[in-house]
C-alpha cells in the first residue's frame, strides 16, 4: 500500500463520518444545546452561590460562566467520543462495521483514522459553541481560539480513543446506558470541570486525589490553559499518557488475533 | 506475479472454538483460481465461522489460511486486496446513498475517486441499478441490497469471491440473477467463488462441492463425483446420507 492510498482511505473515513453527522441533525443540535443548557442555566444559578478566587490560568476575578465553560467544551468532546463509540458498536450490530474491518489496511490505521473523524467533529462543534458562549461573555483572548486548537486535538482524541476501548468491550447496545452511568457522569462530575480543584480539597482529601487522577480533569485544565494561551505541562503529560494507553488497548481490543471481538461468542448462525 | 498453480484459497487444519463451542473442527480445503466452489452446509455447520476467519475478521485458534499464497496472519494486506466479500448479514450504510456506499468501499480499498467512478457505473450498469445510484440503501429492497452488495464487492477487482448465503430471504427471480451473474463474473474473469449455502439445488452438475456439517468436511470434490461416492442418484441424496451417518447428527436443509 503506498501513501497516496492511506489517504484516500484516510478521506474515505472522515468523508463517511462526515455524511453521517450531517445527516443526523439531532445529533448535531442535541450536542449544541447540552453544553448551553449548562452554561445559560445551570452556571446562571450557581454563579452567586460559588466564589471564586484568582486562580492560574485567569489573572482576575471571573464569573462561573468563564469558568466552567472549558469544562463544557471538554464535555462536547466527551460526548463526541462517545457517540462515535456507540456508532461503532452499532455499525457491529448492524454488519457495516465489517465494510471497515476487511480493508486492506492495517486495523491501527482504520481505528487511527476513525479516531481522527470524530475529532474534526467535535472541533467543529466546539468553535460553534464557543461563538454561541460570547453572549455569556465567555470571551479569551483572541488570540486563545487558535492556541487551544492543539489541545482540543490531543484531548478529542484521548477522549475519543477511551471510547473505541469502550466500544470493544461493550457487546450489544443495549449496554450503552451503562456507558453513561459509569463513564460519562463520574468523568465530568468528578473533575475540574464544574470547581476549582482547591475547592475539592478543601472539603475532602480523597475527593480531590480522584479528581486528580481523572484524566478529564486534565483534559479540562489543559483546555483551559491553552485558552488562555499558557501551556500546562502537567496536564498535557497526562492527557497524552491516557492516549497512549487507550489506544493501545483498542487495537488490541479490534485485534483479530487476540483481542475481544474474538475471544467473544462467535457470530449467530 | 503468483504462480496460475498457486491456489486462490487455501484453507488447511483449520479449528476454531468460541468458549466450550468447536466451531471449526480440522477444516482443509483448496479453491483454484477460476472456480465456482460451493460450500454446503445446514444452519450452524460453522460456514460464517469460516467466513469470518477467511475475511480475517479474526483469526483461527489452529491451522493456517492462505489467499494466493499470502498468509491471512503473516500478509493479511496482500490478502484481504484480494478478496471481495458479500456476507449474510448486510454491511450496507442504509443512511448513506448506494453510490456513497461504493464510494466508501472504493476508498477502504485506497482507490482514487476518479478510477472508482467509472467502475461503479459499470457494475451498477451490471446489475440492472444505475439509476437508484442516488437512493438511500434504505429505500432498496432485499434483493436490490444483495445486487448493490455484490456490485461493492467487485469494485475493487478482487480474484477471489466470498459470497455467505447470498440468497437467504431473496425471491426466486432475485436468486436466479444473483447466482447465474456469480457464475458469469467466474467464467468471464476467471474469478474464483466461494458460494455458500444450505440450499442444495444452487450448486449444480458441474459445480465443485464441499460439504462441512458441524464443522467438519465431509465432502470435498466435483459434485458428480460426491453423488457418485455416495450411491445415491442425486446430489440432496448424497447430502442427506453424508449428514446422518456423520456423528451426532442428522438434518434436512
Amino acid at each position: 500500500m503506498r501513501l497516496a492510498q492511506y489517504y484516500r482511505a484516510f478521506m474515505g473515513i472522515v468523508w463517511r463520518e462526515a455524511l453521517r453527522w450531517v445527516g443526523q441533525r439531532g445529533r448535531f443540535v442535541s450536542a449544541l444545546v447540552r453544553p448551553l443548557v449548562w452554561l445559560g442555566i445551570f452556571a446562571a444559578g450557581f454563579r452567586y452561590v460559588l466564589g471564586l478566587s484568582i486562580i492560574a490560568p485567569y489573572d482576575t476575578y471571573i464569573p462561573y460562566e468563564v469558568y466552567i465553560a472549558p469544562g463544557l467544551v471538554a464535555m462536547i468532546q466527551l460526548f463526541n467520543g462517545m457517540q462515535s463509540s456507540l456508532s461503532m458498536v452499532y455499525d457491529r450490530e448492524m454488519g457495516s462495521m465489517k465494510t471497515l474491518m476487511i480493508s486492506p489496511f492495517p486495523r491501527w490505521f482504520l481505528l487511527l483514522s476513525k479516531l481522527m473523524a470524530g475529532v474534526a467533529v467535535s472541533i467543529v462543534q466546539v468553535y460553534i459553541f464557543l461563538a454561541i458562549a460570547l453572549f455569556w461573555d465567555v470571551s479569551p483572548p483572541l488570540l486563545g481560539y487558535v492556541e487551544m486548537l492543539p489541545a482540543l486535538i490531543l484531548a478529542g482524541l484521548m477522549l475519543g480513543a477511551l471510547g473505541l476501548v469502550l466500544s470493544s468491550f461493550i457487546k450489544q447496545l443495549e449496554n450503552f446506558a451503562g456507558v453513561m452511568n459509569f463513564v460519562i457522569f463520574p468523568m465530568f462530575f468528578a473533575s475540574s470541570a464544574l470547581n476549582p480543584l482547591w475547592r475539592v480539597k478543601e472539603s475532602s482529601l480523597w475527593l480531590y486525589r480522584i479528581y486528580s487522577v481523572n484524566p478529564f480533569t486534565h483534559a479540562v485544565e489543559l483546555i483551559r490553559f491553552s485558552m488562555y494561551g499558557q501551556f500546562n505541562a502537567l496536564s498535557a503529560a497526562v492527557v497524552a499518557g491516557f492516549l497512549v494507553l487507550f489506544m493501545a488497548l483498542a487495537v488490541y481490543g479490534y485485534d483479530p488475533g487476540r483481542g475481544l471481538i474474538a475471544k467473544r461468542g462467535g457470530p449467530p448462525e | 506475479m503468483t504462480d496460475p498453480n498457486t491456489p486462490a484459497l487455501a484453507v488447511r487444519n483449520v479449528s476454531h472454538a468460541f468458549g466450550e463451542r468447536k466451531a471449526l473442527d480440522d477444516v482443509s480445503f483448496t479453491i483454484g483460481a477460476g472456480d465456482f466452489t460451493v460450500l454446503l452446509g445446514l444452519n450452524g455447520a460453522g460456514k460464517t465461522t469460516l467466513f469470518a476467519l477467511v475475511t480475517g475478521l479474526y483469526h483461527s485458534r489452529q491451522g493456517s489460511i492462505s489467499v494466493y499464497g499470502s498468509d491471512l496472519r503473516r500478509e493479511p494486506l496482500q490478502a484481504l486486496a484480494r478478496i471481495g466479500a458479500v456476507f449474510q448479514q448486510s454491511t450496507l450504510d442504509l443512511d448513506l446513498t448506494v453510490e456513497q456506499n461504493m464510494f466508501y468501499h472504493a476508498a477502504l480499498h485506497g482507490m482514487a475517486r476518479t478510477v472508482a467512478a467509472p467502475r461503479i457505473a459499470a457494475e451498477l450498469e451490471r446489475i440492472g441499478l444505475a439509476d437508484r445510484k442516488r437512493d438511500r440503501a434504505r429505500e432498496l429492497s432485499g434483493g436490490q441490497r444483495r445486487r448493490i452488495e455484490l456490485a461493492r464487492a467487485l469494485i475493487h477487482e478482487p480474484s477471489l469471491l466470498l459470497l455467505d448465503e447470498p440468497t437467504v430471504g431473496l425471491d426466486i427471480e432475485s436468486r436466479q440473477f444473483l447466482l447465474d451473474h456469480v457464475r458469469k463474473l467466474c467464467a468471464e474473469r476467471g474469478m474464483a467463488v466461494l458460494w455458500a449455502t444450505h440450499l442444495i439445488d444452487e450448486a449444480d452438475h458441474d459445480s465443485r462441492v464441499v460439504v462441512l456439517h458441524k464443522g467438519k468436511v465431509l465432502a470435498d470434490g466435483p459434485s458428480s463425483e460426491v453423488v457418485r461416492s455416495s450411491g445415491q442418484p442425486h446430489l440432496r441424496g448424497a447430502f442427506d446420507r453424508l449428514t446422518q451417518s456423520a456423528p451426532g447428527g442428522k438434518g434436512k436443509p
